[in-house]
């Protein structure tokens, strides 16, 4: 009994039918299996890229085919002083609101790696900044930053005196370029804290306890266990950060969308307003192109800190 | 000799805390909690400062001389009933909602397969394709905006909320699918193996065995492609044109900052309300973000 229906349930087995035969195929499977992914990217991704390159080639306006123009944006941008502002601007806001959020976050992964009650709990309000939108907190910044009516301003001259008069957070050049960075380091601490200390966990506490016994002081411990060891991650989580500094959009277009006289503009903000907000789409597609090599040189920068990962984890864990 | 110095040093430890209790007590203190409660004040100040303004008369807003500006003495909803009922921010909230949830299914699914076909139908070149994806994710969208709004024209979507669906998977799929790697990696490979000697089609196997045990990696996914998409801005404001199909953070900046005097207490509010379904979402699901978070930087 038992054996005539187990033969029939594999005789059952042995003849699917012909599509189940077809997906249980492996190649037609994988093809099947990456085509959503691929397609998605190719068409949405690859294709753009490639269209991108060549918009900056050409002299496309919107509504209207561009011909072949050869360097010509490229030799234009170079005479432009503003795309020299915005390369200048954006050098500059991605070195220091990077060195900061990671002086700041590296910090902040360093307190919490210590054992206080309601640790969980801390860690979960630490990375509100970074869920919330950044274009909604970003407006709570130009609230803050208002020329009449900024809190900041009230702390300072009404309850603390140090100043006479409010602080012009965003009506002249210098003061509006630092709010901004002050801004972006306010969104960008979480996420280098909490992948930080990710990090900082993985590290084995009997090194420390060697380092101990062999007399090591606090600083010695950090600068020649933790950090060390912190090093790839570092390096991958400083990569990312660079790239999606440096191509940073949203917190200037709210906050200033790149005045007072255009002293704000980052080259992507630049681009927008070049390329969708004017219609000139080759040219904005010129100075987005030259957003590429500085991200090729960050890529280059993470590839080498991945190497360096795996070099490492060769010596530590034979 | 070594015994001895480690016990010396055990002891010596046993001993600090008796002598040092209120010293380190302080340092603690000074070292620790003091920077931490500075950190958490500023990172938190500015979501106080929205939820305050966001219930405060005009009147409150524009006069600290006899109103302390930290409280609010007769709490208002005027602004939340304005934006709901003088604007169009119901339906704003609702294009983004379903644009978030289209994006997310979308991404999903896609990515589901690549990952399950890169990690476990290992093929000749499939560390190749993961790299592709991996270096996708390098791509930043300001690179990218200006040639995929003429892809938009192209394809007739130019101020569709489709086309954010469409598009938004761009930078969801790659971080998805290196979520998903990692998670199909630590399934171990023996039970699909025993599924195979059974009999079980790959698809079956798919079904029954990895996806079940891979739960918590797609929760993460999805959640984290929710909120990507929820905050996403520079697509949402190049390819949308028309107030009604806006999506949240593009509306509030494009349609409620009007003329020279703002309306704080609208602008507030909307941030407020805008942000409140990915803080509630957050806050349900706390330790999967932490995880994919790690979890995709550590990969």
């Amino acid at each position: 009994m038992s054996v005539t229906t187990l033969s029939s349930h594999v005789l059952a087995q042995r003849q699917p039918n012909w599509l189940v035969r077809l997906f249980d195929y492996k190649p037609f499977l994988i093809v099947m299996c990456l085509a959503p992914a691929i397609g998605l990217l190719t068409v949405f991704l690859t294709y753009p890229l490639g269209l991108g390159i060549w918009l900056a080639f050409t002299d496309t306006t919107i509504g209207r085919r561009g011909i072949y123009v050869g360097l010509e944006n490229f030799q234009y941008l170079l005479t432009d002083s503003l795309w020299w502002n915005a390369v200048f601007y954006s050098v500059l806001y991605t070195a220091v609101a990077t060195f900061g959020k990671f002086a700041l976050g590296f910090w902040l992964a360093l307190l919490l790696n210590n054992h206080f009650p309601f640790k969980s709990l801390l860690r979960a309000i630490i990375l509100l900044p970074w869920i919330v939108p950044t274009v909604l907190s970003a407006l709570a910044f130009w609230w803050i930053y208002d020329p009449q009516f900024s809190i900041i301003s009230y702390l300072l001259v009404d309850v603390l005196h140090w100043r006479d008069s409010n602080i012009d957070f965003l009506g002249s050049p210098w003061p509006a370029r630092f709010s901004l960075i002050a801004a972006n380091i306010w969104r960008g601490i979480p996420f280098v804290a909490i992948s930080l200390l990710a990090g900082l966990q993985t590290i084995s506490p009997s090194l420390y306890e060697a380092a101990m016994l062999d007399g090591a002081s606090a600083w010695q411990r950090f600068r020649y266990i933790t950090f060390p060891m912190m090093m790839p991650i570092l390096a991958i989580v400083m990569t990312f950060s660079i790239i999606f500094t440096f191509t940073d959009f949203q917190l200037v277009y709210a906050i200033t969308r790149g005045g007072p006289g255009n002293s704000t503009h980052l080259l992507a903000t630049l681009a927008f307003q070049r390329g969708i907000a004017g219609g000139e789409l080759g040219e904005g597609a010129a100075i987005a192109v030259s957003m590429i090599p500085f991200l090729v040189f960050a890529t280059l920068f993470s590839y080498f800190g991945l190497a360096r990962r795996k070099w490492q984890q060769g010596e530590a864990n034979d | 000799m070594t015994d001895t110095a480690a016990q010396a040093a055990v002891a010596d430890a046993k001993a600090a805390p008796d002598t040092m209790a209120w010293d380190s007590g302080l340092r603690r203190l000074m070292m620790i909690y003091l920077p931490l409660g500075c950190f958490v004040l500023i990172l938190l100040f500015p979501f106080y400062w929205m939820a305050i303004t966001s219930f405060k008369p005009n009147a409150e807003l524009m006069n600290y001389k006899e109103h302390n500006p930290f409280w609010i003495s007769s709490p208002t909803l005027a602004h939340i009933k304005h934006l709901l009922f003088n604007t169009a921010y119901p339906h704003w909230l609702w294009t983004t909602m379903l644009v978030a949830i289209g994006s997310t299914t979308l991404s999903l699914i896609a990515s589901t397969l690549a990952a399950y076909a890169i990690e476990r139908l290992r093929f000749r070149g499939s560390p190749y394709v993961g790299l592709g994806i991996y270096l996708a994710y390098l791509v930043p969208p300001s690179i990218l905006f200006i040639p995929l709004a003429t892809v938009v024209v192209q394809f007739g979507l130019f101020d569709s909320p489709l086309a954010l669906i469409l598009v938004y998977p761009t930078f969801l799929v790659p971080f998805c699918t290196w979520l998903l790697i990692g998670y199909f990696k630590s399934i171990p490979y023996e039970l699909e193996e025993c599924a195979l000697v059974d009999g079980a089609t790959r698809l079956q196997i798919l079904r029954r065995i990895t996806l079940p045990l891979a739960v918590p990696g797609l929760i993460s996914a999805g959640i984290f492609s929710f909120t990507l998409s929820w905050n996403e801005f520079i697509y949402a404001l190049a390819f949308i044109q028309s107030g009604a199909n806006k999506t949240v953070p593009v509306a509030i900046l494009t349609e409620l900052v009007t003329g020279d005097v703002y309306q704080w207490g609208a602008l507030m509010a909307g941030s407020l309300l805008g942000s409140l379904p990915v803080a509630i979402f957050y806050s349900l699901f706390v330790d999967y973000y932490v995880s994919s978070l790690t979890g995709a930087v550590k990969e």
